[in-house]
């Protein structure tokens, strides 16, 4: 049997169109994520994170070159994919629960077993006694679970994670990193996950890619290993290899206002 | 003595709930100040009245134009014994109901129209900028040759005015919609349909709910144009009908009812409102 790569991108370019004149936004992008990989994307803001997973997700058709998903185009909105946008857009009307039936309701799928899989991912991420609150009422840590479990609720193959974490406080953070990659690791999920923050990148991924100021290309592809194996990413911020990766990456993103080292 | 008591207990009262003595002091404090505004309120309104009656009483203001509130309250009476004012009343609550809902139903469904097709409301905006901007009571004369005098006329002339209401409020409120909310949910795969129903109209409950509330209002005005018009029964054909024969006190007597109906009419809508925001609390 063929290696089929579960997401791959031959030759993509995208180009914004408006009345002012177009953006080129992705230019000459080819890529393929294995099943089960977690790949980080880092890049400049602008560089056209956020557009490459509208790409994926099928939202956003490229101008030319094509998008396969376990090696076929995505057939209108591909029930394989969760897309956590970079905001969480909870909808202040529903409840909890309510908004994390979102997709099951959408995709018509709200059934007894499904229900089941909810509470469960609710007690998980220990927001079972919040589940009759308001999005209002909750905090900006809280609602970023909130906004993941909803996207884990359709129990999609592969999930785009667009700064999930970006807006949360550095402790915050440092714990969802560990909770999300720990439990999308275990589910074997292929994850695609834009960051800004590189340490966020090498502790969580086993592949890291760097894109180019815009219009972005791929610049550099990192695969990070550690001699002891996968970690947790609160581990490999303490292993050897991590300031090593760290410090590559930096170089290669070339900045001088993005991503502190932190780790 | 006594007195110092009766203030530890009103004290205690405002106070009641406080989880400690300084929340108690809080407490009292906010509903102290509620309570000032309404003792206020009520004042002024009795002052109001005492003013207008004395004042009728010793013709420092002429009761024979103004009325006077002893008179219109025996108006009152005299009308309820007989029925009357709850015919009258209940003839123009019954047709503003009447064109507030169909105005509601009618101009929200044609806002959705306008929202399913970019390319039809797009088409139409400039008419409907132009009705909105219209005097629709301008119309009344036509509607009456239109549809005959009756209450056909008066309720198609508070109909226009709150179906064009409707559709700009309600259409600007679908515009306003975020759309990265409707981003996220065709993340899931929703199509229009499942846009419309999970994103923007849930999303535009509290606009629909402010045009409600200008809807009742402008429904009443166009009724009781309508009933100054053309009809032979309610609210604004009483006040045209006691200033042509003279009859103040009658006239003034609508006029209060007319008010309290207005306001019942529209807390009954102020309800409704709190009824569907339960999730902004
Ligand atoms: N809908 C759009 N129309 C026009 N230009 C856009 C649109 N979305 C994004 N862009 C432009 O494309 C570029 C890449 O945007 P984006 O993918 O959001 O970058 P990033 O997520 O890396 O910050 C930016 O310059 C942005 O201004
Ligand atoms: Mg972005």
């Amino acid at each position: 049997m063929a290696f089929i790569p579960k997401v791959q991108i031959e030759k993509v370019n995208i180009k914004y169109q408006t009345l002012d004149g177009e953006t080129n936004a992705l230019e000459d992008i080819s890529l393929s994520i294995r099943e089960g990989e977690f790949v980080s994307i880092v890049g400049p803001s602008g560089c056209g994170k956020s557009t490459l997973l509208s790409l994926i997700s099928g939202l956003l058709k490229p101008t030319s070159g094509q998008v396969l998903i376990d090696g076929k185009p995505p057939q209108g909105s591909s029930q394989k994919l969760g897309y956590m946008l970079q905001q969480d857009y909870l909808f202040e009307w529903r409840t909890v629960y309510k908004n994390i039936m979102l997709g099951l309701e959408i995709q018509g799928k709200n059934k007894h077993s499904v229900k089941n899989k909810v509470h469960n991912l609710l007690k998980q991420y220990g927001l079972w006694s919040f589940r009759h609150y308001y999005p209002h009422q909750l905090s900006g840590g809280m609602r970023q679970r909130v906004a993941l479990i909803r996207t884990l609720a359709v129990d999609p193959e592969i999930l785009l994670l667009d700064e999930p974490f970006a807006a949360l406080d550095y402790q915050t953070r440092l714990t969802l990193e560990d909770e999300v990659a720990t439990i999308l690791k275990r589910a074997n999920k292929t994850v695609i996950l834009v960051t800004h923050d590189i340490s966020e990148a090498v502790a969580m991924s086993d592949r890291v890619i760097v894109i180019s100021k815009r219009p972005g290309r791929v610049k550099a592809d990192f695969k990070i290993e550690y001699a002891a194996g996968r970690l947790a990413p609160f581990e490999t911020r303490k292993a050897p290899e991590f300031r090593n990766y760290f410090n590559c990456i930096w170089k290669e993103l070339d900045i001088h206002v993005e991503g502190t080292p932190s780790g | 003595m006594w007195k110092e008591h009766l203030v530890a207990k009103l004290k205690q009262h405002l106070g009641k709930g406080g989880v400690t003595p300084e929340h108690a002091h809080y407490l009292a404090q906010i509903r102290l100040g509620k309570l000032a505004v309404w003792a206020t309120q009520l004042t002024l309104l009795i002052a109001l009245i005492l003013f207008w009656e004395v004042g009728a009483n010793m013709r420092l203001i002429d009761p024979f134009i103004t009325s006077q509130p002893s008179s219109i309250y025996h108006t009152f009476l005299r009308m309820a014994k007989d029925s009357s004012i709850f015919l009258h009343t209940g003839i123009t609550v019954l047709e503003t109901t009447l064109s507030f809902i169909i105005g509601t139903i009618a101009g929200s469904l044609i806002a959705v129209f306008l929202w399913w097709s970019d390319f039809f409301s797009r088409v139409l905006d400039p008419y409907i900028v132009i009705l909105n901007s219209t005097p629709k009571i301008a119309l009344g004369p036509l509607f009456i040759v239109f549809l005959g005098d009756g209450m056909k006329s008066i309720i198609t002339m508070a109909l226009t005015i709150s179906i064009i209401v409707t559709i700009v409020m309600v259409y600007t409120g679908f515009r306003e919609v975020d759309p990265n909310k409707i981003k996220l949910i065709r993340t899931f795969g929703a199509n229009k349909l499942q846009i419309l129903q999970k994103v923007v109209l849930p999303a535009s409950v509290p606009t629909m709910m402010a045009a409600l509330k200008v809807n009742v209002g402008m429904s009443f005005v166009g009724v009781i144009v309508g009933e100054f018009l053309v009809a032979r029964a309610g609210l604004g054909y009483l006040i045209v009908y006691g200033q042509q024969v003279f009859q103040l006190h009658l006239a003034m007597t609508s006029v209060v009812v007319l008010i309290i109906t207005a306001a019942v009419l529209y807390q009954l809508v102020a309800c409704l409102e709190n009824r569907f925001l339960r999730w902004k609390e």
